[in-house]
């Protein structure tokens, strides 16, 4: 079969920064009506790529080629007249303006000397239309959900004539009915000739829009194929560089007694009577919607949020807890979904972080904290969970997202907690790191502790949990042992329809 | 390279110190001598120890506007105290505990009331200026005893009594913001609020406690220029908040919390302190000092920077 042109092409692209070789001799192609996956571990140079494809960073080897001509980009207005626009993970529209401010931010309509609303509204409300996207184009960005403001930066680069769009990562703060639109609006794109590139961590994602996939590790491009005929083994073991034998390791351990009980918990109108148990050595998986009320439970229960009526028990006794340190003092963790925003204190280091929520075990008669004390646990976890690290010292915020959740992890560990309620245990984390993850949740189940373990990502869910409890619009919907769990049972109890 | 580099970006404002004084001696001969220094440093110990509780409030990510007021006021109430009964001890508790109070004001309304410790304190400053006032009936009251000026004017082996108790003041600060939980729970609490509570601290008793620490701070701040001047204006202090929040930023700790030390807001307020001395030996004018500290301020504020790029 005679290939097409591509209309992108970047050949042998080397970048170094002071001290590290970020990319060394990587290639890209993206293709006129095609997505092109771009896939690779956490620091594989998926950003830095992408960074000198926006004109952000200047490369220091290699050639770049649109439509077969090569071309220089030396700033981001470069690569914007060249139509490369780049739909970031934070979003950047401004939340204060108007849909249709934002639109034409910069491009603005005039008429005269002042500005020409009338018609930027019109040509947005065209715009937006044909997008199936029924909101009025006056409304505030602010008051959009995360997937509407996609949808609006989405059409934001469409409206700029762009040939190639990048997308980094952006189902991660979608729910699924808005990954489904958003799915949708890659088709049109494909169908009116856009060149996507598409970076993700999530491999159903993959298979479902792409048509082909580049994979980089370490700096260096490994390979491109054709999603048709690859399988999900391989695609990871290019990722990886060595076989997974098996994504999620999994390990049977005896149920033990009852170690958290739920009665009727509820909150306002957001949680409803909610009744659950957890045992000992048992991973309890809970599945649901975004929205449907599942990390509300979670904070209820460690004492963030205050419950309007119900109960919880520890060991059989009733707990009462009001605050995070209620929570922890009866023996609960909670790790947040979002770690940098609920979980790690940037500004800290890997040690302070640490030991954050145990300082008073390392502190002396005189109120002293004893360093050595301190370094000497921070040391012994960070061999025990492999942490990755220069030094303790370190500052936590330039260790990688995996790195980040095992310091997390042992922080928590040290507070000997009975019950560890975890968060999307593995958003923003790399393949391999994963999987470590996994193996220190077993190793916490084979020590008889209880996990709550709440995940949007259906193969974790199914591959981890023991138990799946799945959540709807603030109730439990239904409970499915793991041996009769699939996709479509919990599908269908999380999007509320009763069997 | 890598290594001189960063130790010159770590001691940068101690570097920023010394070559002030260099240039200083250069220019004026009378700079470099003991009893000149002494006096810089008696006349810095006011604004040190105002903003040695000032960094505490920083570190959270917090600002104490209401210092001058509560340097006012605990110096007027310490004053009439010693004018009725003369019992130095009653005055300094006294104006400890107003301090302390007043601080407490401000931290429940800021963590309770969850409201902005700018607009918090604000109105703090103006309440508490207005209350000295009052109190006062706007005019100074002086007739202190020699018991209490001793405190603002006595020398120990040669040393002013207000750099003792600077002193004093900075290493237990020193001690508490690096050596113990309540130290470390300032640093995350102004990195990270949501993160800190989600570790189980009780963040809203942190932030109480610093702006006690300031209000104390301020108050035996008050003690020192009452005692030294022998009366207690109602004007005194204000303006004070300014200098110390100076200090603190010159001193590398960030407005925005979780980053600084107090070692750094010692030599701040010493920059500050130093210039002032400077340019008066240099006769130059006071209109003119003024332009120059803020220029300073901005200068050593890019270069801070600049640095952490």
């Amino acid at each position: 079969m005679q290939e097409k042109m591509p209309i992108l092409e970047m050949k042998n692209i080397s970048k170094s920064f002071p001290g590290v070789k970020a990319l060394s001799g990587v290639n890209l192609r993206a293709f006129s009506g095609e997505v092109m996956a771009l896939l690779g571990e956490n620091g594989a140079g998926k950003s830095t790529l992408m960074k000198i494809l926006s004109g952000v960073y200047k490369r220091d080897e290699g050639i770049i080629r649109i439509e077969g001509r090569e071309v220089e980009i030396n700033g981001i207005k470069d690569a914007q007249n060249l139509g490369i626009s780049i739909i970031h993970q934070e979003l950047s529209l401004l939340p204060n303006l108007t849909i249709y401010e934002n639109l034409f931010l910069g491009n603005e309509i005039l008429g005269g000397f002042k500005l020409n609303k009338r018609e930027m509204i019109k040509k947005s409300e065209e715009l937006l239309k044909s997008f199936d996207f029924t909101v009025s184009p006056k409304t505030l960005t602010k008051e959009l959900t995360v997937g509407e403001m996609q949808m609006v930066e989405i059409i934001k680069a469409v409206s700029k004539d762009a040939k190639i769009i990048i997308m980094d990562e952006p189902t991660t703060a979608l729910t699924e009915v808005e990954t489904e639109k958003l799915f949708k609006i890659i088709e049109r794109l494909k169908n009116n000739n856009v060149a996507i590139i598409y970076i993700s961590h999530r491999m159903d994602e993959i298979f479902k829009i792409c048509d082909k996939i580049t994979v980089l590790r370490d700096g260096t491009f490994i390979g491109e194929e054709d999603v048709k005929g690859i399988t999900k083994d391989k695609l990871i073991s290019m990722m990886v560089g060595r076989k997974l034998e098996e994504q999620f390791p999994r390990i049977d351990t005896k149920i033990g007694k009852s170690i958290l009980k739920v009665e009727n918990l509820s909150m306002k109108d957001k949680i409803k009577d909610v009744s659950f148990e957890l045992f000992e050595g048992e991973i309890l998986g809970v599945a649901g919607l975004m929205g449907s009320g599942r990390t509300e439970v979670a904070k209820l229960i460690f004492g963030e949020y205050k419950k309007s009526s119900g109960n919880v028990y520890i060991e059989g006794k009733k707990a009462d807890i009001n605050s995070p340190k209620d929570g922890i003092r009866e023996g609960i963790a909670y790790l947040s979904e979002d770690r940098k925003k609920e979980g790690l204190i940037l500004k800290l280091s890997v040690l302070e972080n640490m030991t954050l929520s145990n300082l008073k075990k390392y502190e002396s008669k005189v109120k002293r904290i004893n360093r050595a004390k301190e370094l000497e646990d921070c040391k012994a976890y960070t061999k025990k969970l492999l942490i990755k690290t220069s030094s303790p010292n370190q500052l936590i915020k330039n260790l990688s997202g995996g790195n980040q959740q095992k310091v997390i992890i042992a922080k928590w560990l040290l507070t000997s907690p009975k019950v560890f309620i975890i968060d999307e245990p593995t958003r923003g984390i790399d393949v391999g790191a994963k999987k470590e993850i996994y193996q220190i949740l077993n190793e916490l189940k084979a020590q008889g502790k209880g996990i709550i373990m709440i995940s949007s990502d259906m193969e974790e869910i199914l591959g981890v949990s023991d138990r799946i409890l799945v959540m709807h619009e603030g109730r439990i919907t239904g409970e499915i042992q793991r041996d009769k769990a699939s996709q479509e049972k919990i599908m269908k109890y999380a999007v509320g329809i009763a069997d | 390279m890598d290594k001189l580099k960063s130790v010159i970006i770590k001691f940068k404002s101690l570097i920023g110190l010394l070559a002030l004084c260099v240039i200083i001696s250069i220019i004026t001969p009378r700079f470099l001598n003991v009893n000149n220094l002494l006096n810089v440093l008696t006349q810095v110990s006011v604004n040190a120890v105002i903003a040695i509780g000032m960094s505490y409030v920083i570190l959270t990510g917090g600002i104490d506007l209401s210092v001058g007021s509560i340097l006012a006021i605990t110096g007027a109430i310490s004053a009439s105290i010693i004018v009725k009964s003369n019992s130095v001890f009653l005055a300094i508790i006294a104006a400890i505990i107003i301090g302390a109070l007043i601080g407490a004001f401000n931290g429940i309304i800021v963590s309770k009331g969850k409201i902005q410790p700018f607009i918090v304190t604000l109105a703090a400053m103006t309440i508490f200026r207005g209350v000295t006032y009052v109190y006062t009936n706007g005019t100074p009251i002086s007739g202190l005893g020699r018991d209490f000026t001793f405190i603002g004017n006595a020398k120990v082996i040669g040393i002013p009594f207000p750099v003792v108790i600077t002193l004093i003041v900075f290493l237990i600060a020193y001690y508490i913001i690096n050596e113990t939980r309540f130290g470390r729970y300032v640093y995350a609490l102004g990195g990270n609020e949501d993160s800190t509570r989600l570790s189980g601290i009780n963040t809203d008793r942190i932030k109480m406690i610093v702006y006690i620490v300031s209000g104390i701070a301020a108050a035996i701040s008050g003690i020192i220029v009452t005692s030294r001047i022998g009366s207690a204006s109602p004007n005194a202090g204000s303006g004070y908040e300014l200098d110390a929040i100076a200090a603190v930023v010159l001193g590398g700790t960030s407005l925005s919390g979780g980053e600084g030390s107090i070692t750094g807001t010692i030599i701040g307020a010493m920059i500050i302190g130093v210039l002032n001395n400077g340019l008066n030996l240099m006769n130059v004018s006071p209109f003119y000092q003024s332009i120059v500290k803020g220029l300073v301020i901005l200068l050593a504020v890019l270069i801070d920077k600049r640095n952490k790029k």
